[in-house]
């Protein structure tokens, strides 16, 4: 591998790696790629040069062979939500300027026993809350397939950053659809595992009920890769699963899967383009042995409103912690001014919009009177989803959707209607509600070249059935892919 | 549940969550968050009756550990990221008159 504008997948690292190529090069690569491509994009909120330089000499002095660092040299991109030793991590949030915690998340820690290579934070709506990454105190993120719209979110930054190849591959977490989404509007392969497969321990809790972190990347094979490396039992995390984390590729991929469509749920608001790239997928996905099963998901309907009960019910309760006492900022007060005011005012500056909203809402729907209207009966709802899934999993492997009723769409558009990019969460919510393991792959473009991406969802710790499938249709998938305008490598 | 958020009720719902909202948006929240409980109200449909409410997801519930005393961060460490932080404390105005 000689030529460095080749150098995009974990399978290229690994090759340059093999070859001539150290790690700090691969390292140096990327970080000019940042350099020269990110103030369009603003994917990062932070680069980490220095300590990306020195971890990737660490790899070269120790050698990128050795089979306990799956990772070595791999440099990856992490979500500002997620703690980094060292390094800022404030969700995007101005309450927590400048904050920079005292230890790694253990999905960080074991990425770096791994032998991965930091390179720096990325953009996400503030405290992941929204679908656009405009609710960022550090500015938007451009998708790079049209820089006038947006990269999805909330995971937005690390969608962007791999998608322009500023990274190989970055984690993202998942609460309402933030790493599916963002992956299917910027053409890439994004995971949120099963609920308890990776540990949430160092993850700035949204909605601890529905959070998942998981990897997003240019490749299936990419993401299996990360996936492998941060799932797995987590004693810090009293809801992490004791499942043994499985082998990918497992060898043993089922040649003639059932694949159940929910078709009731696609009667509208879904683009015709994104219509159209779904059925051509399903297509591809019987031609090569999977049978098509109509199934129905009757309170599947019902995901976006649940979603939006119990995820801000979760939130106003986790985000207390930001109180101006422990971390981050504090408002600037008076002489005279007692602890209440303390609060009040920290709270009222350091928080956006988006997240007061969703504080509001949460706290309404948790307080006196509303709990059982609310609360209580969006979880029984939330069973009854789980339910329909656990039916319709006695006789298919695997359910397929869009990951998205539309492509990206333009910014700005959703400024004043909160409610109508909540009703985009349609097709991914009932993956945190039910726990359940859920993938987006690309499936092909609009029109207009956006990308559009295809949804799995499998049983609760089948990722292995869902990224088989996945690397399949990605071998026979009709419609090429295609790359980001200005990222031909033979340009 | 039928009945449309008041901006009384918008401000109870701010004191209860440490927000001090000013004017304007007080305003614009009772009209963005009377918009989404009204979707709610399509939850509504559901016959719930019976149903065990979700806690958790997927697993059983938490899973225990025993109570093993260990390493913990340095007490200087803990408070370095704090707005206020003085002897390894964090410092807040006078609670107590």
């Amino acid at each position: 591998m000689t030529d460095a504008s080749a150098i995009e997948t974990i399978a290229d690292v690994r090759a340059a790696l093999a070859g001539v190529g150290s790690a700090v090069d691969v390292c140096t690569i990327f970080l000019e790629r940042i350099q020269e491509r990110d103030a369009a994009l603003g994917a990062f909120t932070h680069v980490a040069s220095d300590t990306a330089l020195e971890e990737a000499a660490t790899v070269d002095a120790r050698g990128a062979d050795d089979p306990s660092q799956p990772l070595a040299g791999v440099p990856i991109a992490i979500k500002d939500n997620i703690c980094t030793r060292g390094l800022p991590t404030t969700a995007a949030s101005r309450i927590l300027t400048d904050y920079r915690p005292p230890y790694d998340a253990t999905v960080v820690e074991r990425l770096r026993a791994a032998g991965a290579v930091i390179l720096g934070k990325t953009n996400c709506d503030e405290f992941a809350m929204g679908s656009t990454t405009e609710h960022s105190c550090y500015g938007i993120t451009r998708n790079p397939w049209d820089h006038d719209r947006v990269p999805g979110g909330s995971s937005g930054g690390s969608a962007a950053a791999v998608a322009a190849r500023l990274a190989p591959v970055a984690l993202g977490s998942d609460t309402g659809g933030s790493i599916r989404q963002p992956a299917a509007f910027c053409g890439l392969v994004g995971l949120k595992p099963t609920y308890g497969r990776v540990s949430r321990y160092g993850l700035l809790a949204f909605a601890s009920s529905l959070d998942q972190i998981g990897p997003l990347g240019l490749t299936v094979a990419d993401v299996a890769a990360v996936f492998r490396v941060i799932a797995g039992h987590d004693p810090a995390d009293a809801t992490s699963a004791a499942e043994a984390v499985p082998e990918w590729p497992s060898g043993t991929a089922n040649e003639t899967p059932a694949i159940g469509v929910p078709w009731t749920l696609l009667n509208d608001g879904i683009d015709d383009d994104v219509l159209a790239s779904f059925r051509t997928a399903l297509d591809t996905l019987r031609s090569s042995g999977a049978t098509l099963v109509d199934i129905e998901l009757p309170h599947a309907t019902y995901a976006v409103p649940t979603y939006y009960v119990v995820a801000p019910a979760e939130a106003s309760s986790n985000l207390a912690r930001y109180d101006g006492v422990r971390y981050g900022v504090r408002a600037p007060l008076a002489e005279t001014a007692d602890l209440t005011a303390m609060y009040d005012r920290t709270r009222e500056s350091g928080f956006s919009d988006e997240v007061k909203r969703r504080i509001m809402l949460g706290t309404y729907a948790l307080s006196a009177g509303y709990y059982d209207a609310y609360y209580l009966r969006a979880q029984q709802i939330r069973t009854l989803i789980r339910r329909d899934y656990d039916t319709v999993f006695s006789t298919v492997d695997a359910v397929a959707l869009p990951t998205t009723p539309t492509t990206a769409f333009p910014l700005g558009q959703h400024a004043d209607d909160p409610l109508q990019l909540y009703v985009g969460d349609i097709f991914t919510a009932s993956a945190n509600l039910t726990g359940l393991p859920a993938l987006s792959v690309p499936s092909g473009n609009d029109s207009s070249g956006l990308p559009i991406g295809l949804q799995l969802v499998g049983r609760a710790f089948d990722e292995v059935t869902i990224l088989d499938l996945a690397a399949r249709f990605e071998r026979e998938r009709s419609e090429p892919i295609g790359r980001p305008p200005g990222l031909d490598p033979s340009a | 549940m039928t009945e449309r958020l008041t901006r009384t009720e918008v401000e109870r719902i701010a004191r209860l969550a440490h927000l001090e909202l000013d004017d304007a948006e007080a305003d614009r929240l009772t009209r963005q968050l009377g918009d989404i409980l009204t979707y709610f109200e399509r939850l509504r449909e559901v016959d719930t009756s019976g149903v065990e409410a979700t806690t958790h997801p997927v697993s059983a519930g938490p899973r225990m550990r025993d109570d093993q005393s260990r390493e913990s961060l340095p007490r200087d460490e803990a408070v370095a990221g704090a707005p206020d932080a003085a002897d390894g404390l964090f410092r807040v105005p006078k609670v107590i008159g």
